[in-house]
């Protein structure tokens, strides 16, 4: 049983190649790092298997179900929940509010109130979103991500513009997520990263340069070369 | 219908779409590198057409019309640039409101000055009477626009593809923020765009002003024939503002011919069909999320 | 809801302080109010600029004339007709306009509703063509009370658009609503959250143009006539502006746009032939002075002096 399959995905903008033949699949449970310099397709890869994208040639399988012809929101539907790298949430509506519009459309049986408690946040319930501080923002970001209980969820950058000491904090909340949600994340703290995955891709170019277990990928050449090495200037 | 009277009407489509894509040209051209949205558009047509009537009332000339009109028009549209739209990219909403003030207070501008009564231009002397085509007897005066619209096209295209300022108009419908990344200073780029668009309607309603006349309700006519235009054609490409412009210059003239009561209908039914088909138009690009 | 119910009772007592002239004022007010209230659904709500929807108010108020001179003469019938026919429009409609979004949706929404209008100056045998339906009586709701009566008809609006608002706030405190909100804050974010965002928009699409076909039906009752201009692009600009002014995502607040609007255009065309290069100038200062709208300001104020900051119809704790 495979949590998610990527079959031969490639993608053009144009006559640019974005994603060039990627396959790799992800069991159940996995927390599966997305790794790779700027511009190397990262976003573009997630926006295809959150379905706001269409290939241009390859499948998708999710649970075994093919959905690469789904529309977005049919995908949400079926359990795949992400963030966004630039903060995306209704600003303009209170916390309340926005949680709500994740709840009242997933079929989870989570009580607001409970929800918001166990993540500290009930006595901001009825603050306008766009007025927290941007950490608050971002675990805001991904609680709407969960408010759907996803059984996959797609985390691009949570840690995007965070001190170290907020890093931290949404780091070891992604950590102690209960080990039935399946988790691929886009990062580029290297920190983050180790602490978080199990296992990681490394996308270069739009094409897979090598995968594997995160001592298989410390030790793997090629990434020290394009990738590690330049790693210092990325975090 | 005779050969010599479709050969008539096929010279008087091409004409007539040459005369759109004056128009629809600039339109495009400012929604695609600016994302403004100018409803003004077809004010500043309306504009080239009243005051080449007065320059051609005091002279008699004209080339100095043309000029005159398309010079002014373009200041005042600079001026209207420079001033607000300016400070309010990437606000679609004000946009649509400003400019649609501005073609209020254009519309009755031209009210107060010219008065309601509708007027027609005199044809140049020498673009006067007819010549005959191949047995078919057809206007000078299309011809000419036909000549002059085929012209600015091609001073267009070799603006757009060969001169810096075109790499960067194509840079900027493409991605804006690398255009501003490059150090250029993409204000005075903006400006001149925009006054560019205006200077192309203007010229537009001056050649056109003899075959259209001028009357109020001219702007709203036009702006709405240039959006069909643009809308057919594809946001922000020019070869699509040429393609739509040309089909619609045959859907409408070929309407008239044969449905004469129900010809502005063709136009709409045109683009009933090519949104159907291809909801950004027939060369538009697929939007990006 | 204080403030409310103070508008209320000002809106009920002011036909006895008013001469015929400020009711029939009033009366224009209210039709176009409930008018632009219609286009917040788009605007303010679900963040759609149409700029054709005066094309569903000309349709709802062509429709009851159409009728009349065919014989069908009964308002209880004509009204839901009417309205019936702009939904139905617009149902068709935003299956085309609704494929695009942003400018591009501007742009074809003004295309299809100077279409519409082309096709009712065109349509002879239906419209009349540019000589417009003339001579619609006012209705007869079966009452002993007569809709000739300026202060009964003004009542008749007032009970319309007060229906309409409660209506309206109503749907935007149930999920649907406050789905609708979500497409208008975020698109991306509501399809990741599971949610037919397209759905969504064409559902605000039609129950927009409903409520602004019911302004079209009062507007023709109360007119007595319809030409084409009621369906041109300048209407529908008319509506976008009165939206702004009054406060977008406010419902009330383009009620008051419309009062501002309208009574400005009868006091400057009292005095000056140029009003329209006023009203072309208050657009321009719109833009660039007004931020929130009159409604937008007015809440404000009341919240700073009131009680702390609640975003917009926020629901009570359950």
């Amino acid at each position: 049983m495979k949590a998610l399959e990527v079959r031969s995905l490639t993608k053009y903008y144009g006559e640019f190649q974005v994603l060039k033949n990627v396959s790799f699949s992800v069991e159940p449970g996995e927390r599966r790092a997305i790794i790779g310099p700027n511009g190397a397709g990262k976003t573009t890869l997630f926006n295809i298997i959150s379905g706001t994208l269409k290939p241009t040639l390859g499948k998708i399988f999710f649970f075994h179900r093919d959905v690469t012809y789904m529309s977005a929101y049919r995908r949400s539907r079926l359990g795949i929940g992400r963030t966004f790298q630039i903060t995306n949430l209704f600003f303009n509506l209170s916390l309340m509010d926005n949680i709500n519009l994740a709840l009242q459309i997933s079929n989870s049986s989570l009580n607001l109130e409970e929800f918001l408690r166990s993540w500290g946040f009930w006595e901001k319930r009825r603050t306008r979103v766009g007025n927290l501080s941007y950490g608050e923002q971002r675990q805001v970001e991904l609680l709407l991500a969960l408010a759907q209980s996803p059984k996959l969820i797609l985390l691009d950058e949570p840690t995007a513009g965070m001190s170290p000491v907020e890093t931290e904090a949404i780091t070891r909340i992604i950590t102690e997520l209960p080990r039935d949600i399946t988790i691929l994340i886009i990062e580029h703290d290297m920190e983050v990263v180790f602490t978080l995955a199990d296992s990681i891709t490394v996308l270069h170019y739009g094409q897979i340069l090598c995968e594997g277990t995160k001592e298989q990928v410390k030790s793997d050449p090629r990434v020290k070369e394009v990738y590690l090495g330049t790693a210092g200037e990325e975090v | 219908m005779e050969v010599t009277q479709i050969i008539i009407q096929v010279l008087n489509s091409i004409s007539y779409g040459l005369l759109l894509f004056l128009l629809a040209a600039g339109l495009s051209l400012i929604f695609g590198l600016m994302g403004v949205i100018n409803l003004a558009y077809g004010s500043f047509f309306m504009l080239g057409v009243y005051l080449s009537l007065a320059v051609i009332e005091q002279t008699g000339s004209f080339i100095l019309a043309l000029l005159g009109a398309a010079t002014a028009v373009s200041l005042v549209s600079m001026v209207m640039e420079v001033c607000f739209i300016r400070k309010i990219y990437n606000r679609e909403l004000d946009q649509v409101l400003l400019t649609f003030g501005f073609a209020y207070i254009f519309m009755d501008i031209v009210r107060w000055c010219w008065g309601g009564t509708p007027q027609s231009l005199p044809k140049p002397v020498m673009l006067q009477g007819s010549i005959s085509i191949l047995g078919a007897i057809f206007p000078v005066y299309r011809l000419a626009v036909i000549f002059v619209g085929i012209l600015l096209a091609l001073v267009l295209w070799l603006i757009v593809e060969k001169t810096r300022m075109g790499v960067i108009i194509k840079a900027g419908v493409d991605d804006k923020e690398m255009v501003s990344g490059l150090g250029i200073n993409i204000r005075l780029y903006f400006t001149l765009i925009f006054a560019l668009g205006a200077f192309l309607a203007a010229v537009g309603g001056v050649l056109g002003g003899p075959i259209t006349g001028a009357y109020l309700g001219l702007d709203s006519e036009i702006l709405v024939l240039a959006l069909a235009v643009v809308v057919i054609g594809g946001l922000g490409t020019l070869k699509g503002a040429f393609l739509g412009s040309v089909l619609i210059g045959f859907m409408e003239t070929f309407g008239n011919a044969f449905f004469p009561n129900y010809a502005m209908m063709t136009i709409y039914i045109t683009m009933v069909a090519v949104l159907v088909l291809k909801p950004n138009g027939l060369l538009g690009k697929d939007e990006r999320p | 809801m204080f403030l409310g119910v103070t508008l209320l009772i000002a809106l009920i007592i002011l036909p006895f302080g008013l001469g015929s002239y400020g009711l029939s004022l009033m009366i224009s007010v209210l039709i176009f109010g409930l008018f632009a209230m219609s286009l917040d659904i788009l605007i303010g709500y679900t963040g759609l600029v149409s700029f054709n929807h005066a094309t569903f108010f000309g349709v709802g108020a062509y429709v009851v004339a159409i009728l009349f001179y065919r014989g069908w003469d009964n308002f209880w019938l004509a009204l839901p007709a009417a309205v019936a026919a702009s939904v139905l429009l617009a149902t068709v409609l935003g299956l085309v306009v609704l494929r695009s979004s942003g400018p591009y949706f501007l742009m074809i929404t003004l295309a299809f509703g100077q279409m519409i209008f082309a096709l009712a100056w065109k349509w002879r045998t239906f419209t009349g063509g540019d000589d417009g339906l003339p001579g619609i009586p006012r209705p007869d709701l079966g009452f002993p009370v007569s809709m000739w009566n300026e202060q009964n008809f003004y009542y008749l609006v007032l009970v319309f658009i007060c229906l309409s608002f409660l209506l309206l706030r109503q749907l935007f405190r149930l999920p649907l609503g406050r789905a609708i909100i979500g497409v208008k804050e975020s698109e991306s974010r509501m399809q990741a959250l599971g949610y037919n965002t397209w759905l969504l928009k064409y559902l605000a699409y039609v129950i927009a143009a409903g409520f602004a076909g019911l302004a079209g039906v009062l507007y023709v009752y109360y007119n007595g006539f319809i030409s084409p201009q009621e369906l041109n692009w300048t209407m529908s600009g008319m509506a976008i502006l009165m939206v702004v002014i009054g406060g977008t995502g406010t419902l009330v607040g383009p009620v008051l746009g419309a009062g501002i609007i309208l009574i400005l255009q009868n006091l400057l065309s009292a005095y000056t032939e140029r009003w329209p290069l006023v009203i072309g100038m208050l657009f321009v200062i719109c833009v660039i002075h007004v931020k929130d709208g009159i409604a937008g300001y007015v809440m404000k104020l009341w919240e700073k002096g009131w009680k702390g900051y609640e975003s917009p119809g926020s629901e009570k704790p359950n």
